[in-house]
């Protein structure tokens, strides 16, 4: 479904990702592991067209993507939810989801999709009205995946969801996860989590210094000593 | 009480008017976050192409012969004019600049700004010469309310003034492209990552704004028909009170905008009539000091931390 060949990005002088190679096929949940600033939201943002690759292609369902701008990708079925979530504190919980439609003009659709994202985060519906800006850190990475699920992306990117937040509400936001995945949404996470995303994962890339340096199975990862040393804390 | 009602309703109407005005200033700074200076000139040109206009459609009378929907043909020919010009500018002058640094940006609006108001007095297009603004609009009294007698020029002034900005609050909070200019006024990089053509969002910011800054150059000149020159120092002044109005009432904000204005027409008015006519700039100008000193986040503003 996507796959980065060979990809580069240069930030300035900075030469971030260094020949990237990934690959995610359709239904799968895929995440990208690693150590801060080794790539991962930069990957991420290479592929919903943020930034643009120096070097090398990113495919979408066979069609080339890498270069084209975010707005463009999105309307191809890709929605990237990002770091930091990202939601507009000065719209409504309900205007925010309505942004994330943005691209799409059948009503219909958006409002049944409206319905399944507030049947995922009952809590959003409770506080449709609410401006985002009040809404608690769990809420508003709840937030910030409804607003991605709303463009009906095929794909979708999801860039360090757990960032922040206590045990409790990680726990809930990983079994959306595996929700969102089984309804049908193939997905990229990004986490520093390590261990829980390999949980959720069928397979897992690990990133360091702008290269792939392990790729395989979650459950192989997961029990690996390179893994478990360098990301799980032994 | 008779020059009280006088004073309160001529106020209103350049309230109003600096309203409108402000309303340009402030989408642009929401989303962009600079002081588009070119904006004043944009009215001025609503005022001389509402005059030309006029003169096209061989309206040139002080009679009043004209017919019934003379003003209404006029304002929508000048708003499309001047939203044509804001597209142009945006374009043309700020969009190479995007990615630049915002004193770049400033000081290309101040150019801009200079370019529009003296190539404006080349004889072969405005000319240096004040020219008198046809009567389109009725000006006789219509009725009177304790002694003030109310001309259907200042009711109409009114009228379209808000008229204009209740349209303004329905695109903004009514429609997708509103919400598409809150999103990006937010977070222009978040907007784009869902799908918001954030360039086109800007341009359509800089249509509104001009146009409505087009209308306000329309009413002023039905109001005052004595049109100055384009490099005259009053349209630039006229400018900065809008300018004042938007710090005002909280820049980036447009209910603040449209209090702002009202404000400072009153301000203006009332101090005029009743202190001294001399001083009214002083008024607009002590007010924005004392609002910068007490309440610098302007009055329906939000405090905020200054990103780095």
């Amino acid at each position: 479904m996507l796959r980065l060949n060979d990809l580069h990005v240069h930030y300035g002088a900075v030469h971030a990702l260094q020949g990237v190679e990934l690959e995610v096929n359709q239904g799968e949940i895929v995440t990208l592991i690693g150590s801060n600033g080794a790539g991962k939201s930069t990957t991420l943002r290479a592929i919903s067209g943020m930034l643009r690759p120096s070097r090398g292609t990113i495919d979408f369902e066979g069609k080339p993507i890498a270069g084209l701008a975010p707005h463009v990708v999105v309307g191809l079925g890709i929605a990237h939810s990002p770091e930091g979530r990202g939601v507009f504190a000065n719209l409504t919980v309900e205007e925010n989801l309505q942004v994330g439609a943005y691209t799409r003009s059948d009503k219909a659709g958006i409002a049944e999709d409206m319905k399944k994202v507030y049947g995922l985060f009952p809590r959003l519906e409770e506080r449709r009205r609410q401006l985002a800006g009040t809404l608690s850190g769990g809420e508003q990475q709840m937030l910030a995946m409804g607003r991605a699920l709303l463009a009906r992306p095929r794909l979708l990117l999801l860039d360090e969801p757990s960032l922040g937040l206590a045990p409790q509400i990680v726990k809930v936001i990983f079994q959306i996860i595996r929700d969102i995945n089984a309804l049908g949404t193939t997905i990229l996470l990004v986490e520093q989590n390590a261990h829980k995303a390999l949980e959720v994962a069928n397979r897992g890339y690990v990133i360091e210094v702008g290269k792939i340096v392990l790729a395989d199975d979650a459950k192989v990862l997961a029990a690996s000593d390179e893994v478990r040393k360098a990301y799980l804390g032994g | 009480m008779t020059k009280f009602l006088q004073t309160l309703m001529d106020g209103t109407a350049v309230g109003s008017l600096y309203a409108l005005i402000a309303l340009g200033y402030t989408m642009v700074y929401g989303i962009l976050r600079f002081i588009n200076f070119a904006h004043s000139d944009v009215f001025m040109l609503g005022a001389w192409f509402s005059y030309e206009v006029a003169k096209i459609m061989g309206w040139t009378g002080q009679d009043q012969s004209h017919p019934v929907w003379a003003s209404a043909f006029v304002i929508v020919a000048v708003m499309v004019a001047c939203g044509t010009l804001g597209f142009v500018i945006e374009r043309g002058a700020y969009r190479p600049l995007r990615s630049a640094p915002r004193i770049n940006v400033l000081i290309t609006a101040i150019g801009v700004s200079l370019f529009l108001e003296n190539s404006g007095q080349l004889p072969f297009l405005l000319g240096t010469q004040p020219q008198r603004m046809p009567t389109l609009m009725p000006e006789h009294a219509l009725f009177a309310v304790a002694g003030v007698s109310v001309r259907a020029v200042d009711l109409l002034v009114i009228g379209i003034s808000f008229a204009l900005m209740a349209l303004l609050e329905w695109i903004i909070y009514g429609t997708k492209l509103g919400l598409a200019m809150r999103a990006v006024s937010y977070d222009t990089k978040v907007a784009a990552l869902m799908g918001i053509p954030v360039d086109r969002v800007i341009s359509m910011t800089f249509v509104v704004g001009s146009a409505l800054a087009a209308a306000a150059g329309f009413l002023y000149a039905t109001k005052y028909p004595g049109i100055n020159q384009p490099a005259h120092p009053t349209w630039v002044l006229l400018g900065l009170k809008a300018f004042v109005a938007a710090v005002v009432g909280g820049i980036g904000n447009l209910r603040g905008a449209m209090a702002g204005g009202l404000m400072i027409g009153l301000v203006e008015l009332f101090g005029a009539a009743y202190l001294s006519p001399h001083l009214r700039d002083v008024y607009v100008f002590t007010l924005l000091i004392l609002v910068l000193l007490f309440r610098p986040e302007g009055l329906l503003g939000k405090a905020t931390i200054e990103k780095v």
